[in-house]
């Protein structure tokens, strides 16, 4: 597989011109937003950093201050679909680069990733060690106050492996596979057990 | 209790281990799936070997204690509570028990009826099973009441067997596939979901002690595999690393199937304890 480095933030052409099955290797600026994120966000709290052209990432990781500085210990994607309520929103008010996470996402991210020109970027989920080694420091954490899970880190990372499964033509790797498992059940019940 | 909970979140069992180096093989050079796989080995060797969580999700926490009724059941209590609040503050347990009132985060992993403990009366020698298990594939867990009409699903083994399918097409890779799945056929809606997620304790590689039970496990991964769902949803041949079915007693009216999903990363460890409340052997 041939793999595309790109860098966050992301400019409008990288984000519009990523297509579903690419491998990346990401880089750069990356903010985890959870579920109290995503909600405080869609009902128009003022984000703590300009989310402009960066990946926002479905994340909670397990970090813990070593001499005053935060150490990353896991950080492995969460499943995207618990945002998808609020996704199309922050997407459309803060324009991020790219949305990260794992299991991909429903019709309303799709539309508003094909109005804005925005793509979805996934993670291999559990695999917090690999992930969490591609960390290489945090710069902040905001909206504490969520709990740590829920927080907004800030963290730069450095070649995070990624494949891209939503894109800004509408394409979902999530959708084929979906309709064609469906096809296979139907065949595969057909014949009864035992 | 420190070292049981410790080795769970950080060592994933042999046999699951195993069982996903199998799966590795069987998809093709080059393809999304088998570096996936071989993403997930790695991140899985990487947490065992420097003791850090297999997954940032460090899961909920379920014990099941058996001991003889004694005072020393009480210790066993404490040293679980202790020891989740130590690995909490150590950034080896991420902090996931939250009010579900406030939203606030109670921050040591413990609150109302968290951690789950189940005390099963048995005569010595003590063991402690622990599983942690996380949120994604918690939420892709199902109960089904049969006859269910939409799924043409009757009170037999093959609507036992369409209940399980559904559950996997419906979770696709948000569970976090290939993963594991606990079945309960039987029971009540209560005890269905423990006895399912009992299940999960069972190794991969033993057979089930039920002949039609064990043809039913296999035809399930066997189909499942087929259904193209794949590593993390993203498509390919590994869908479930194994089913583990079991039987509880069940009301004439009543007829459950309870599906506990559980990812790639099933964490469980069972520990015996000596006299003094020490970790013996592992189980």
């Amino acid at each position: 597989m041939a793999v595309k480095k790109i860098t966050s933030p992301l400019s409008p052409d990288v984000s519009r011109g990523l297509r579903t099955g690419d491998a990346v290797l990401l880089s750069g600026r990356v903010v985890t937003a959870r579920d109290q994120v995503h909600k405080y966000l869609a009902a128009g709290g003022d984000s703590p950093v300009d989310l402009k052209g960066l990946v926002v990432y479905h994340c909670g990781p397990v970090a813990i201050q070593e001499n005053g500085i935060w150490v990353v210990r896991a950080a492995g994607p969460t499943t995207s679909m618990r945002e998808e309520p609020y996704e199309a929103k922050v997407i459309r008010d803060h324009r991020p680069g790219a949305i990260m996470g794992k299991g991909g996402m429903g019709d309303a991210t799709r539309d508003a990733l094909r109005t804005e020109g925005c793509a979805y970027l996934h993670l291999t989920g559990g695999a917090a060690s690999y992930i969490a080694r591609t960390i290489v420091s945090v710069e902040e954490v905001y909206l504490t106050g969520f709990g740590q899970p829920e927080a907004m880190w800030v963290l730069q990372v450095e070649d995070l492996p990624a494949l891209v499964t939503m894109d800004s033509r509408g394409d979902s790797l999530h959708r084929k596979i979906e309709n064609s498992s469906w096809k296979v059940l139907k065949q595969i019940l057909k014949n009864p057990f035992p | 209790m420190v070292t049981l909970i410790e080795k769970t979140d950080s060592d994933l069992p042999d046999d699951v281990c195993d069982a996903l180096a199998r799966a590795c093989e069987r998809e093709p050079e080059g393809t999304v799936a088998r570096e996936t796989l071989r993403i997930i080995l790695e991140s899985a060797a990487l947490s065992r070997n420097s003791v850090l969580p297999i997954c940032q999700d460090t899961g909920s926490i379920l014990a099941i204690v058996r001991a003889e009724p004694t005072k020393r059941v009480f210790d066993i209590e404490r040293a679980l509570r202790e020891g989740l609040r130590h690995l909490t503050k150590k950034g080896m347990l991420r902090q996931n028990c939250v009010d579900p009132l406030t939203g606030e985060n109670t921050g040591d992993n413990l609150g109302e009826h968290v951690p789950q403990i189940h005390f099963i009366p048995t005569p010595a020698p003590a063991t402690v099973s622990l599983m942690l298990k996380g949120g994604g594939s918690e939420n892709m867990s199902a109960q089904y009441s049969l006859p269910d009409s939409g799924l043409d699903a009757g009170r037999d083994l093959d609507g036992v067997r369409r209940c399980i399918l559904d559950a996997l097409f419906r979770a696709q890779g948000k569970g976090c596939a290939p993963g594991i799945v606990g079945v309960c056929i039987g029971g009540d809606r209560a005890s269905g979901y423990l006895l399912a997620k009992e299940m999960l304790f069972r190794r991969l590689d033993e057979p089930n002690p039920v002949h039609d039970l064990e043809l039913l496990e296999e035809r399930v991964v066997e189909e499942a595999n087929g259904l193209g769902i794949g590593p993390m949803g993203l498509g390919g041949r590994s869908t479930l690393l194994g089913a583990r079915i079991g039987l509880a007693g069940r009301h004439p009216a009543c007829f459950f199937v309870t599906v506990a999903y559980s990812c790639w990363a099933t964490r469980r460890m069972t520990a015996e304890l000596d006299e003094e409340g020490r970790i013996a052997r592992w189980l």
